[in-house]
């Protein structure tokens, strides 16, 4: 049987520079895939280039064995993404910034106060975004993807600016959504302990 | 999440939403929505003080001044209008939504034109009598600044889309715009003239508004088009 999501033979460059050559993986419902590498590995241009933010040179992904360009607007509404800025518009609230994401994407129909508790950040809800900490704001993201009801989620760097309980709580969203037949793309620099299997994509 | 067919978000509720929230923003800034709308004001009172009050001069050049400030005030307005959702990450929320960009780029124009076309339209008529437009022109002068001010925003929405990633890229917009805007100030200060003179107004408003259609069906696939090549 073949994957859900396999990518064949991916190369990009940036410029002069050569990211990746010849990269393929394929990834099914339960599983992670794990990017490793240092500083400018090219970490974040593979996911910008899965979730076709960046053209590839050579290469084809495909969703549910079809490539993914020819059926961008399924693959997307597969798809959630929480990348280094956050994206929301610091001048609305918090809820007023979900509100607006979740016309934006597939609903998961979970109470949106549930989440907030969940996060520990249902207090900040009133407060505009601007005035949330780094390591809140991140929190905020991972609330727009508990929103979703996206199958695949994308995530660069998931940790950065949480404190060590934000850290274990990224760990255990992440196992739940990988029960429940999700799947998770992730680049990450630290090493992850996780009971489902993991693929690993060492960047140089 | 097993489903075969996963429902996608509708496209005309991704689009509304957008509006929703631009007009929501431009409602918390309002200084931003303000300064095109006071440059329009400013260019157009100082005018006559400059030429002199020659009601002959005035009559001859209001349409053109008016025309020329709205024009401007347009440019003015459109910088700014993809920069903020660039720098903080929610325009490549966008790009990876399952609602077609296109539709999120007409909603985002719709808030633009309503928070920067539309007001140069309501105060037009008033600072048209500043030069003695008599109150059967100011008709016209409110439809082709109305129409024009749809096909600008739209058309500016392009530039402003190609440009979002480099910095500085004011005196870039204007040099893409400009030329296809140009048959927009012909046509539409023209048509003033006209009405001012009783002449009939007719071709010059169908050219106005035939405009506009064009632009209004193509300028969204154009946005999403830049926007995804800005972005990169």
């Amino acid at each position: 049987m073949t994957a859900k999501l396999t990518a064949d033979s991916l190369t990009l460059f940036r410029g002069e520079r050569c990211l990746f050559e010849n990269l393929s993986f394929a990834l099914n419902p339960g599983e992670l895939l794990l990017l490793e590498g240092c500083n400018g590995s090219g970490k974040t241009s593979l996911i910008r280039a899965i979730a076709g933010l960046i053209e590839l040179e050579t290469g084809e992904i495909y969703w549910d064995e079809q490539p993914v360009r020819r059926q961008r607007q399924v693959f997307n509404n597969e798809l959630v993404w929480m990348a280094h800025r956050v994206g929301f518009k610091a001048d609305l609230s918090l809820v007023e910034n979900l509100r607006f994401e979740s016309a934006l994407r597939r609903d998961s129909r979970h109470d949106l106060d549930d989440i907030l508790t969940r996060l520990n950040i249902n207090r900040l809800k009133r407060l505009p975004v601007r005035s949330l900490s780094a390591g809140q704001q991140r929190r905020v993201a991972l609330a727009r993807m508990l929103m979703s009801a996206a199958t695949l989620w994308m995530m660069d760097e998931p940790v950065t600016n949480l404190d060590r309980e934000g850290r274990s709580l990224v760990m255990t969203l992440v196992s739940e959504h990988l029960a429940r037949g999700g799947m998770v793309i992730m680049a990450a620099h630290q090493d992850i302990q996780i009971d489902f299997p993991v693929h690993t994509i060492q960047l140089q | 999440m097993t489903d075969n067919q996963p429902e996608m978000p509708g496209l005309g509720r991704g689009m509304m939403a957008v509006a929703k929230r631009d007009l929501f923003l431009a409602w918390k800034r309002p200084g931003d929505v303000l300064n095109p709308l006071f440059f329009f004001a400013m260019v157009a009172t100082l005018f006559p003080l400059a030429v002199g009050p020659s009601a002959e001069q005035l009559e001859f050049s209001g349409p053109g001044v008016l025309w020329v400030a709205a024009l401007l005030a347009m440019l003015l307005s459109l910088n700014s209008l993809f920069v903020s959702d660039f720098e903080d990450g929610s325009l490549e929320q966008m790009l990876v939504s399952p609602v077609p960009l296109a539709a999120l780029s007409l909603g985002k124009t719709i808030a633009h034109w309503l928070t920067s076309g539309l007001p140069l339209v309501i105060v037009a008529p008033i600072l048209g009598m500043t030069f003695r437009m008599p109150a059967s022109v100011m008709g016209v002068l409110m439809l082709t600044l109305l129409l024009g001010t749809i096909s600008l925003s739209l058309l500016g929405s392009i530039g402003a889309a190609l440009t979002v990633g480099l910095h500085r890229g004011t005196a870039l917009l204007s040099l893409l715009i400009l030329p296809l805007a140009m048959p927009l100030l012909i046509f539409g200060a023209r048509t003033v003239s006209l009405a001012a003179a009783g002449d009939v107004v007719a071709g010059g408003l169908y050219f106005l508004a035939a405009y506009a259609v064009l632009i209004v069906s193509l300028a969204p696939f154009a946005i999403a088009a830049a926007l995804r090549i800005s972005n990169e």
